[in-house]
């Protein structure tokens, strides 16, 4: 009873459920054409790219209830992954280092 | 207890929004997070840990596959299934995928059910969820004895860049393992569902505490996770 009054706000109709469902169904069958139809190059890393977004969003604002939270805990919880791209930055330069001495070294050694 | 409910409702109300909110909220010297139970908070702050492992294991296929002199193996082919002489790619994934989002959306409805009180649709759900975790997972296991009986070691493949091996089993092999660990989350809850265990205060065999029905979405919480983890690992090991 405490717990029905309490998440008042988390009452959403199941269509919405079913409607985000169809859509991350729509979404993924997209990424699937992406490879399907052998998309090359810049194209399909942003098609990829876009869709996975996509869907991140809806299951992070829908499915786990994101968008109805405070934004203290939206901040606390979303913000901190945001720190994983400047490890991404950190280890494109890296792995493009490695790569260029691998060249030189095999490339040399014969 | 409905004059607490009513309280808190009222509260929430009152409550400031936006950037006011947060100062308001971290500044109050009491719990950061106002409206959330200690549960949902911590199952959260879990998923924020979850999520850095996962993005370490991806980040190091990147820079695997980023700084490897020999070329990576094209997942499309790799993964690619006979199906009536024809050679479809990728498809077994794409139901993978399929499968795990269909998990989402029922569990997702479970935890509307839970909290509107009707057990018997909540526990029907969770199971169904559960189900298509257990798909998953036999597909995925099938996948792996594929892969294996082609040679894919977590040192070499017939395919190209030997870190092939190694990036995939760890990747999906802990994914798997998180599937697995929410189906077996799922069952247990359900069990407590069906039975009535948060009408009847029953205290759990574990925390002795009495529950209610936020657990069904903590545990969402956690199945909608793994989905998450998914659609990165589907997009960037098998599409990219």
């Amino acid at each position: 009873m405490t717990q029905a009054t309490a998440h008042a706000e988390v009452q959403h109709p199941i269509k919405l459920y079913l409607i985000v469902w169809g859509w991350l169904f729509v979404l993924s069958t997209f990424s699937y054409l992406v490879d399907y139809f052998h998309l090359e190059g810049y194209l399909r890393w942003v098609l990829i790219l876009l869709l996975m977004i996509a869907k991140a969003g809806l299951i992070v604002a829908v499915f786990m209830h994101m968008a109805w939270e405070r934004l203290a805990l939206i901040c606390a919880i979303l913000l901190p992954p945001l720190l994983v791209l400047v490890f991404l930055a950190i280890m494109v330069s890296e792995s493009d280092y490695t790569l260029l001495t691998r060249v030189a070294f095999f490339g040399a050694g014969s | 207890m409905a004059e607490t409910a009513a309280r808190d409702v009222a509260e929430d109300l009152a409550r400031r929004s936006g950037w006011q909110g947060i100062a308001a909220d971290w500044s109050s010297d009491q719990r950061a997070f106002k409206n959330v139970s200690w549960g949902k908070a911590m199952m959260w702050i879990f998923l924020l840990s979850d999520t850095f492992i996962f993005s370490c294991f991806l980040l190091s296929y990147m820079t695997a596959r980023m700084s490897t002199t020999v070329p990576w193996p094209n997942p499309s082919e790799v993964f690619a299934l006979h199906i009536g002489g024809e050679q479809v790619p990728l498809i077994l994934i794409a139901i993978m995928t399929f499968v795990l989002i269909s998990s989402s959306g029922t569990m997702a409805m479970a935890v509307n059910f839970g909290y509107r009180g009707d057990r018997a649709k909540t526990a029907a759900l969770m199971l169904a969820t559960a189900a298509f975790g257990a798909t998953f997972v036999g597909m995925q296991a099938f996948e792996w004895t594929k892969l294996i009986l082609e040679g894919v070691r977590p040192w070499a493949n017939p395919f190209g860049a030997p870190q092939f091996g190694s990036t995939f089993f760890m990747i999906t092999g802990f994914h798997g393992t998180h599937v697995t660990i929410g189906v077996v989350f799922l069952l247990i809850i359900a069990r407590k569902v069906w039975r009535g265990d948060f009408d009847t205060k029953r205290r759990g065999f574990f925390t002795s505490r009495k529950g209610n029905y936020e657990i069904i979405e903590i545990t969402g919480l956690y199945w909608h996770f793994v989905d998450l983890v998914w659609v990165f690992i589907f997009a960037l090991f098998y599409l990219w």
